[in-house]
């Protein structure tokens, strides 16, 4: 084939493909996360624009384009513009690397340390958020900027480092091999049930969603660090944030719940079967995977709606004091259980599915229901 | 294999271009109506009183820099965890789990340190 072909209009046309379908749904989830939150809260949510309020998704866009572009009197303006780009880069790029569906046709780059790099580019996300919060001359915003700062940067070590007992498992950088990996053996999620717990905790803190949303705690500091955004610039932080939830997502299904595969032990649709169905079966590779991948959108629809927010020590303490010792912890366990299962030929990810099951059904069974003991002296009270 | 990059080095372009232009574009299309007190800065309707940047606690310092040392480590890791699964097979299985039980114990005893210095305590 034409290497130009090959290497560039091949993957522009497929990333241009990908990043409508992407930039849909994320303009579709704005939608269903506030249809679903009016309803969670006994009320209708957006109704009005088109049936059951579909052209919202529309109508948003287009107000965000008509309204005023504040620059605020005193702000930084090159800083204050760069602010709501910057995030919005990186969460473009990852879509490249991203595989919708079995390889080669759907994804646009495929690039053998494609963990490293899209841990990388999500990184880097934080630049904006605390540039615009800085750039805006607000007490708020600054706040809210630095508390998102500390908050992403110190969820960033769990998160890198829960992804370490995937790839100690699957042997590879390279997100079509991990999936490949799972489809041959068992999804990640049961023998790194704890990873896949620490993985999903950080995501939710990285992308300031509640329960971790305390850069935008609006009782406290107004709107955090896009205070003093108005108009498309206020939309892209969003958009930025819808983004980079959805790559999460993307990354959590990739890594730990066999991306657009539906096997066991190779057994099932694998890639391979995927393949040889041709069209049809690239087509429900990428249902199988946009299904995975919208389960844990609505799980974040669901913890917004469910939890209150955490204090800024506890949010502390929890990344700093909790998830990496026991990141770290599982990446040890991990090491063992697979040195012991080649040399004593035992399929390690069977003990690690046994192990993290029992921990996950110990802990539970401490945090059941269970009536309130109240002490002798304290019975007047109650 | 450097090819495989390129799609990304095109797509770079490309979003600053989108972002650009659609920041462009609401600037000619949004309406231009300023007052002073729409240009100050949003504190609730009270004129603000103070200096806007001031100075920060240290704290989000430190965290920026055991974030540095914490990341760096994970990162060291990755090329460790992706050849570790297929050395275990031959001879070299118990030297790669001793470096790597060498690594994270170095980083736990400068876990604990941290801990004990109370870096992660935030009041």
């Amino acid at each position: 084939m034409n290497p130009w072909m090959h290497y560039l209009v091949w993957p522009l046309v497929k990333f241009l493909v990908a990043f409508i379908i992407v930039q849909g749904i994320v303009a579709a989830m704005n939608w269903v996360e506030r249809r679903l939150l009016g309803f969670v809260q006994a009320r209708l949510g957006p109704n009005r624009v088109g049936p059951k309020g579909l052209l919202q998704i529309i109508a948003d866009p287009v107000k965000f384009l008509l309204k005023e572009d504040i620059v605020p009197a005193n702000a930084e303006t090159i800083a204050y513009f760069l602010g709501p780009i910057l995030p919005l880069i990186p969460t473009f790029l990852v879509y490249c690397l991203i595989p919708f569906g079995p390889p080669p046709t759907f994804v646009a780059a495929r690039v053998n340390v494609a963990v490293l790099l899209v841990l990388a580019l999500t990184s880097t996300g934080v630049y904006g958020i605390i540039l615009g919060g800085w750039a805006s001359n607000n007490k708020y915003s600054l706040m809210g900027g630095l508390r998102s700062a500390a908050q992403m940067v110190s969820y960033e070590v769990p998160f890198g480092l829960s992804i370490v007992g995937v790839l100690m498992l699957s042997g590879s950088l390279d997100l079509v091999k991990i999936v490949n990996y799972q489809a041959d053996h068992i999804w990640n999620l049961f023998p790194q049930l704890i990873a896949a717990f620490i993985f999903f905790v950080a995501m939710t803190a990285e992308t300031n969603r509640t329960p971790f949303d305390l850069p935008e705690a609006d009782s406290e500091l107004v709107g955090g660090y896009h205070t003093e955004y108005s108009a498309m610039k206020f939309a892209f932080f969003m958009l930025a944030e819808y983004s980079a939830m959805l790559v999460n997502c993307c990354l959590m299904t990739l890594l730990f719940l066999g991306g657009w595969t539906l096997a066991i032990g190779g057994y099932g649709l694998t890639t391979q079967t995927l393949q040889h169905m041709g069209i049809p079966g690239g087509m429900l590779g990428v249902l199988i995977f946009i299904v995975k991948v919208m389960t844990f959108m609505l799980v974040y629809i669901w913890f917004r709606a469910t939890f209150p927010r955490f204090r800024f020590d506890q949010l502390m303490d929890l990344g700093w004091k909790w998830m990496i010792p026991l990141a770290l912890a599982n990446i040890v366990v991990t090491g063992v259980v697979v040195l012991l299962g080649q040399s004593l030929n035992f399929q390690g990810e069977v003990v690690l599915s046994i192990a993290g099951a029992a921990i996950v059904g110990y802990t539970l069974y401490n945090l059941r229901p269970r009536a309130k003991v109240v002490h002798a002296s304290r019975v007047s009270e109650v | 294999m450097t090819q495989s990059y390129f799609p990304i080095l095109i797509m770079l372009i490309l979003a600053v271009v989108i972002g650009a232009t659609i920041l462009g574009l609401n600037w000619v299309l949004g309406r231009h109506q300023r007052n002073p007190s729409k240009l100050s800065p949003y504190e609730s309707g009270v004129p603000p009183l103070d200096e806007n940047r001031k100075r920060i606690n240290v704290r989000f310092y430190q965290i920026a820099m055991l974030f540095i040392l914490f990341d760096i480590e994970a990162a060291f890791l990755y090329p460790w965890a992706v050849i570790y699964r297929d050395a275990a097979q031959g001879p070299s299985g118990m030297f790669l789990f001793g470096e790597m039980a060498v690594f994270i114990g170095l980083l736990a005893v400068g876990y604990v340190y941290v801990w004990k210095k109370k870096a992660f305590d935030w009041h």
